[in-house]
């Protein structure tokens, strides 16, 4: 049992309810991988080893009394936006860098329930805003398949830490591919649910029409169980879709007969390396050979996708982040003289140029004068945006598209240009604007051993085409045997 | 020509209640200049008529029962404040 952190969840399952293994030995041997290799990963902020063990030993008597669930023991890490009742929840930022939340998000309910165990909580962009990880407030995650690369961002740790076996699946959250990209380029699995599908609250807010959670994994299945868990309706967020939750991992049992996968013509252009190119187009070729039938399709207004995304999004965010005030919780600046004086020297210290660069963009499109010529503009274009995927999914069971235009780059390569950072996320953003679920499945390496991903994009609440897709395409690919050494 | 100006980012820093040295004056303003540019190209498509989008799925008139829950202790609320005192955040004079 020297390799239990190699398990997928599936797996360890079976191990569990056998009883051949316990959680307890489970979580120590994640622990102890943790203290061995993180310190060259990077990807935990807060390990919560205490906690941990004691939910593991929870669990272990929940299985002996034969009450187990799908999670009950399995060790989870969580993205640190999402809210854990008195364990620090820092958003990557300085602002709330002691802040221990009073209650727990909606999704932290649910895995409680389940009896899963939280490892610790994992490095992101500050406040979500990234798409490298470098902007965290604290440190850089390495990617594990390249300690000389970003792991992509902004669940940078969330994929950083599944990918090394560091936990055996985790939380993260997507605004504009912040699960798909990092999922991607750590050669894991990461799904972006509809919006709505899973509860926001206990969230911290980035930009609240397109931000939803997800799940990053080591396998499709293992995605789809951990979705299964989260996904379901909560009154607490208004937005929170009443739909029932279908048993999405049952969606990973089904062939691809009859299946029709679309390919947008506009996610294969210029920008887009070859190789990258190449090793999604094999995917496309696997997919069309276990049975699904593929048509060239269009979306002609992908290309006003970024542009629309760094209005609404700023917009939104600027409106979302004016609660860091020094008042009601996080940092407060000294040397003040008056309330005014208080409020700038916060959040100027507080936040790190990012997040101020995207507070101030934001501000500005919403200023008098400015409200219609961007974020009215924006918001149209938007409409257009969604209309293109409407027609597609009148013809399509799902699409199939590259998730980042590159593989994992170099650290620092993008800091000083946040135009080409924003462009990485030029095939991810869409999929929030329209609210669809989205994944990134692993589909190849390039010539540098660098993985590439795959992303299959469905319908509202379509999340079972995208597990079917998804699972086809790895059952035949079979990739997932290779891991990084680290 | 540039979009925004020094003056301007000095006036939108103090709507966001942000400041800044010269230097960071003089790079933000170079940034969302390129970043606005960038965001020009919106213009080249004629958007009369079309309705805005501001959520992508629509949900109407979404109610509850207005039932009295139990809610945080006042001294779980104000136990991450940086300065609170008898149950009150605590601030600078006001008035």
């Amino acid at each position: 049992m020297s390799n239990l952190t190699d398990l997928t969840i599936s797996e360890l399952r079976q191990l569990l309810d056998r009883r051949e293994v316990t959680s307890t030995e489970v979580t120590k041997a994640y622990l102890q991988r943790i203290q061995g290799v993180d310190p060259r990963i990077h990807s935990f902020i807060t390990v919560t080893e205490e906690e941990a063990l004691e939910q593991a030993k929870r669990a272990d008597e929940r299985i002996f009394s034969g009450a187990s669930s799908s999670l009950t023991g399995i060790p989870l890490g969580i993205k640190d936006v999402i809210c854990t009742r008195g364990i620090n929840t820092t958003c990557g930022s300085k602002m709330l860098e002691n802040f221990r939340p009073p209650y727990n998000a909606h999704v932290m309910e649910r895995l409680e329930e389940h009896g899963a165990v939280m490892l610790g909580k994992l490095n992101m962009d500050e406040f979500a805003m990234g798409s490298s990880t470098e902007n965290s407030a604290f440190f850089e995650t390495r990617n594990p398949w390249d300690l000389e690369r970003i792991p992509g961002g902004s669940s940078g740790g969330s994929a950083a830490s599944v990918g090394a076996r560091l936990c055996c699946a985790s939380l993260g959250s997507d605004t504009g591919g912040s699960i798909r990209q990092p999922a991607s380029h750590c050669g894991v699995v990461g799904m972006k649910p509809t919006y709505g599908r899973v509860s926001r609250y206990g969230l911290v807010a980035f930009a609240s029409s397109l931000d939803q959670i997800g799940p990053l994994a080591r396998s499709v299945k293992d995605c789809a169980i951990l979705l299964e868990a989260i996904s379901g309706h909560d009154p607490r967020d208004s937005t929170c879709l009443p739909a029932p939750v279908p048993a999405y991992s049952k969606a990973c049992s089904e062939g691809l007969d009859g299946f029709t996968i679309g390919v947008p013509e506009e996610y294969f252009v210029e920008g887009l390396d070859p190789e990258v190119e190449r090793a999604v187009k094999a995917g496309i070729d696997t997919l069309e050979s276990a049975g699904a039938q593929i048509e060239r399709i269009s979306l002609p207004h992908t290309e006003y996708a970024v542009a629309v995304y760094y209005i609404i999004a700023t917009a939104e965010a600027s409106s979302n982040l004016s609660r860091y005030d020094g008042v009601k919780y996080g940092f407060r600046a000294e040397g003040y003289s008056n309330l005014i004086e208080m409020y700038k020297k916060t959040r100027a210290q507080g936040f790190g140029p990012e997040v101020k660069r995207r507070i101030m963009l934001g501000t500005y499109c919403l200023s008098a004068g400015y409200y219609d010529a961007f974020y009215k503009k924006a918001s149209q274009v938007r409409t257009l945006i969604i209309q293109d995927f409407k027609e597609a999914f009148k013809k399509c069971d799902c699409l199939a598209a590259p998730v980042a235009p590159t593989t994992a780059f170099r650290l620092g390569e993008k800091v000083a240009d946040p135009i080409q950072m924003y462009l990485s996320d030029i095939f991810t953003i869409p999929v929030n604007l329209a609210g669809i679920p989205g994944i990134s499945v692993p589909c190849g390496f390039d010539s540098k051993g660098l993985p590439v991903g795959l992303q299959l994009m469905a319908g509202h609440l379509q999340e079972e085409k995208l597990l079917r897709a998804a699972f086809n395409l790895e059952t035949a690919l079979n990739l997932q045997v290779k891991w990084p050494e680290t | 020509m540039a979009k925004i100006t020094v003056t301007e980012v000095e006036h939108v820093a103090h709507l966001a209640r942000l400041t800044f040295s010269t230097e960071e004056v003089e790079a933000f303003t170079r940034q969302l200049n390129d970043i606005l540019e960038f965001i020009d190209k919106l213009d080249a498509l004629d958007t009369a008529g079309i309705e805005p989008t501001t959520r992508a799925i629509e949900l109407l008139n979404v109610f509850r029962e207005d039932e009295v829950k139990e809610s945080l202790p006042v001294e779980e609320a104000t136990g991450n404040a940086p300065l609170a005192e008898e149950g009150a955040f605590v601030v600078p004079r006001i008035i």
